[in-house]
């Protein structure tokens, strides 16, 4: 049986699937013809895998939550006020912030694609990208709510953003109760990526 | 177009399945996907929106039916082939035949910090004043271009109020085709939910996008 084991791992070890070997190829093709640089392609993906992400736009809440005059800025023009904190740039040059209320609790969504506030959010996570989401946040949020076990009251009244341009959308969620203490880098602990899309509520504290 | 990506309102998908803990990327091919449509995109060879238009130009079953990023793959391949920088045959060999075709820029590695930081803004000086006001009531117009758009079929010919305005933008239609046309003025329309639903519609609930201004005419 190990002997058996050892083949099959022989086998599948060294073997590009096709879509593996397809982008290689294409890869290596694009360098040779020198329309990309290997160097920057690395650079890409390490500033989007690791260093810009919703870490970012917990930043942004927390602030607000702590500063009501950079909040109202904030709320007013999104760039400017972002960049205050020195984020920005690539998906998120015409930031819209929309604040949740008791009254009403918005909810960002791209019905077309994948629009998405990459400076503040970092790149969409797959259940955004993919139908289901894009399909039924317009017409039924409080199921779509439901699915990531978001119950709201049921005075609350939904509003839906459909990214259909460059204006990119980040919700400003309501801050928890029983924070009063906390200090800003806290309080940006309990900020979810969730939260900022609207498919979520910041965490309690502890 | 009324194509597969315009899925505003589709039933039966079934329910949103988040993953915890999902990576950023899933697999290497993914990360070299992500990282050549950008790469590409910065030779300034074709514009964002023409990028989206090939994407969702895949035959709607493929469309359904391809990971996110194959989409990507299956777009940047399209764009190659169609302005003459890899033919077909080069992709499947990874091999170059001849001569590349020179293009205008090409992203080098210490460009990619300054560069991204700073963002691609999209606004441009208005050629005109706008023709709508904060509250004014808008319909969206009932229109069915075969190629880019970014009117969801969902809102078309149905009443809304213009809620904000953003300023002068590339219009994506025109950037699509790579041509050169004016900026168009940029709202924030708003639908009541029952406008666009009717009695399907979530009670009180409303629905806003982001609508150039030859998406919408003026309502009494």
């Amino acid at each position: 049986m190990p002997g058996h084991d050892h083949d099959l791992d022989h086998s599948h070890g060294s073997e590009l699937s096709p879509i593996e070997a397809r982008v290689r190829a294409l890869e290596s093709l694009l360098i040779e013809k020198g329309y990309v640089d290997p160097a920057a392609l690395d650079a890409l993906i390490e500033r989007y895998e690791h260093q810009v992400g919703p870490h970012n736009g917990a930043r942004v809440v927390a602030r607000a939550w702590v500063d009501p005059a950079f909040r109202e800025r904030l709320l007013a023009d999104g760039t400017p006020a972002i960049t205050e904190l020195g984020i920005g740039g690539r998906g998120g040059e015409h930031m819209v912030v929309v604040e949740n209320t008791p009254e009403t609790h918005n909810l960002v969504v791209c019905t077309l694609c994948s629009c998405y506030p990459w400076p503040v959010l970092g790149l969409p996570p797959v259940w955004y990208k993919a139908p289901p989401y894009r399909a039924r946040a317009v017409i039924d949020p409080r199921g779509v709510l439901a699915d990531f076990g978001v119950t709201l009251p049921e005075g609350t009244r939904i509003t839906i953003w459909d990214s259909t341009a460059e204006t990119r959308f980040m919700v400003l969620p309501m801050r928890p109760e029983g924070t009063e203490t906390l200090d800003e880098a806290t309080l940006a602990t309990l900020v979810t990526r969730d939260s900022m899309i609207g498919t979520g509520l910041p965490q309690a504290p502890r | 177009m009324n194509g597969a990506q315009d899925l505003g309102g589709a039933h039966g998908f079934g329910p949103v399945e988040a993953e915890a803990g999902e990576p950023v990327f899933r697999a290497e091919w993914e990360r070299r996907v992500f990282a050549l449509a950008m790469a590409m995109g910065f030779t300034k060879t074709w514009t964002l929106d023409a990028s989206r238009a090939a994407r969702e130009s895949l035959p709607p079953v493929e469309y359904l039916s391809s990971s996110y990023y194959e989409i990507w793959l299956r777009g940047l391949e399209t764009q190659l082939a169609e302005h003459g920088l890899a033919s077909p045959e080069e992709m499947r060999s990874g091999l170059a035949a001849g001569v590349p075709k020179p293009v205008a820029r090409v992203l080098a590695a210490d460009q990619v910090a300054p560069l991204f930081d700073g963002g691609f803004p999209s606004d441009r000086a208005p050629a005109a004043p706008p023709r709508f006001q904060i509250g004014d009531r808008i319909v969206a117009r009932n229109d069915h271009p075969a190629g880019h758009t970014r009117l969801p079929r969902y809102i078309r010919g149905r009443p809304g109020v213009i809620e904000r305005i953003h300023g002068a933008f590339v219009f994506p239609e025109t950037a699509a085709r790579g041509e050169q046309g004016p900026p168009q003025w940029l709202y924030t329309a708003g639908f009541a939910a029952e406008d666009l639903w009717g009695a399907s519609a979530e009670p009180g609930s409303r629905v806003t996008f982001a609508a150039f201004e030859s998406y919408l005419g003026p309502r009494a």
